[in-house]
């Protein structure tokens, strides 16, 4: 009797994780073909598109709204799939829920500071790269810091699981990494002195800097040692999607809505607008 | 599962869940000492030292442990420079210690504090009856009763620390919930893998532990 009801326990447990893993598998390859991708769901006048909402001057939620250059590049790429600005739900992402939220159609595309890589290609689609940032330093403006090489011994901050901080567990060993589940901690432990650097990507940096509370007490070193392509994740089986957002891209470089993007946000810390190179721009895979 | 085949992720699995072992042993052993000294104070003649524990488990044990953990960080090490370590991860987990300890005594304190009401007065009337002092009462006749009825409750607590290491996360250790989104983040095509080994960690762990508690408690419990 005891045993019967165990087994029937286990059977039913076994078979809820089956039905789990197959529904997983059917999102992941399923509504790619039925939708048509991006273009498909564009159609319909409405996309989702996941943004970082802690990123000054790349992603920055406050209320309902979001700014940023990862969000003026999502209006760009809305407006070229034909969906207007009212049409497109926000809705933030943070690193680690990037690649499931488009797996299971959370979201519909990702501009959140998302560096293209191999491991992440396996399961999503990338477009762009729209922007080339690098691994740097963010330090107090008195900081003798000069790079990477300099860091030994020395206390670093990076958010736990980003691909900074692994950079600096596996090819800085000597450096002290404090890991925290947002920059905004590893900044707040910077100007109380708790550590020495924050390191993360140039452009996130730079928009922590520019902050109004923190103006002229950080400075980025300005010496990438890295270099993380920006790019915009869609769906893995989704390549029509992706060639016409590269398209979509290309056209931002030519008539200056990428400059203005950049003008209107990062470019107010004083950096020029970067030259979008679109030889550089993924062949979709 | 081809995810923890690959070393490097091993390592970041077993560490992770080597610091919540370290955590909830220090945190218990913490808690428990904390949780009697407290438990003894309510109980005591003496005003102050009832208010005073009354006090902590009303402001701890309403407190949400992530503001505590949290304070441990950026108000007792940021703020007020109370450092414990010179390495950064030996310095998070103590002061993890202290918030996870801080916060379970409420709970063993109240755990103790029911165990006492267990114990008949007369136990209590008889001890002072032959001349012992409230200390000797105490220790003597009244907490080792109390504690064998209390090991069940104890066990709930212990099991509750044991899951709420996970939150000395925030403040930066390397401790399984980072673990789990260092390896969420580099894999995030196995995301339902990596998070059921993760839970299933705690699982195998834990519901022994409930069990052995469960037993002890039968054993030890005075027949009454």
């Amino acid at each position: 009797m005891r045993i019967t009801r165990l087994a029937a326990t286990l059977g039913a447990l076994t078979m809820a994780l089956a039905v789990a893993a197959c529904g997983g598998d059917d999102e992941g390859t399923g509504s790619g073909s039925t939708a048509k991708g991006i273009e498909g769901k564009a159609a319909s006048g409405k996309l989702v598109i996941g943004v970082k909402a802690d990123q000054p001057g790349l992603g920055l939620q406050s209320g309902s709204t979001y700014t940023g250059f990862d969000v003026e590049i999502g209006k760009i790429i809305a407006k070229g799939l034909g969906v207007p600005e009212s049409g497109i739900e926000w809705k933030t992402t943070v690193s680690a829920n990037r690649e499931p939220y488009i797996q299971q159609g959370q979201v519909d595309l990702v501009v959140a500071t998302y560096t293209i890589n191999d491991e992440r290609k396996k399961v999503v689609n990338f477009a762009g790269p729209y922007f080339i940032a690098g691994q740097d330093l963010l330090v107090p403006t008195d900081s003798t810091l000069t790079g990477p090489e300099s860091l030994a011994g020395k206390r670093v901050c990076s958010v736990s699981g980003s691909t900074p901080a692994k950079r600096i567990q596996e090819e800085h060993k000597d450096a002290k990494l404090q890991q925290f589940d947002t920059y905004s901690k590893c900044v707040t432990a910077l100007a109380g002195g708790q550590v020495d650097a924050v390191t993360t990507d140039d452009i996130i940096l730079a928009g922590y800097a520019a902050q109004e509370q923190y103006a002229g007490k950080f400075k980025v070193v300005g010496k990438p040692f890295s270099e993380e392509p920006y790019g915009i994740g869609l769906k893995k089986d989704d390549t029509a999607g992706c060639n016409k957002i590269n398209d979509i891209l290309k056209a931002a470089a030519t008539d200056g809505s990428y400059k203005k993007a950049w003008d209107d946000t990062l470019g107010k810390s004083g950096t020029p607008a970067p030259e979008l190179d679109a030889s550089k721009l993924s062949n979709c895979a | 599962m081809d995810v923890f085949s690959d070393p490097a992720n091993r390592d970041v699995y077993i560490t992770g869940f080597l610091w919540i072992l370290k955590l909830t042993l220090a945190g218990g052993a913490g808690a428990l000492i904390l949780g009697v000294l407290l438990a003894a104070m309510r109980v005591s003649p003496v005003p102050v030292l009832r208010g005073f524990g009354t006090a902590w488990v009303n402001i701890f044990r309403n407190t949400p442990l992530t503001l505590i953990i949290f304070f441990c960080y950026f108000g007792l090490f940021s703020t007020l420079g109370f450092s414990i370590a010179d390495d950064i991860d030996l310095n998070n987990f103590w002061l993890g210690v202290v918030g996870l300890s801080v916060y379970t005594a409420a709970f063993v304190c109240e755990a103790i504090r029911s165990g006492i009401n267990t114990v008949p007065p007369g136990q209590a009337e008889a001890a002072r009856a032959i001349g012992m002092s409230f200390r000797q009462t105490l220790t003597m006749i009244v907490l080792p009763q109390a504690g064998r009825a209390v090991i069940a409750p104890l066990g709930s607590i212990l099991i509750a620390l044991c899951k709420n290491s996970t939150i000395v996360g925030t403040i930066g250790l390397m401790e399984s919930s980072n673990a789990m989104k260092d390896l969420i983040n580099a894999n995030g095509n196995a995301v339902i893998a990596i998070f059921l080994v993760f839970a299933g960690t705690f699982a195998v762990v834990l519901i022994p532990t409930g069990y052995a508690f469960g037993w002890l408690a039968g054993r030890l419990a005075v027949k009454r």
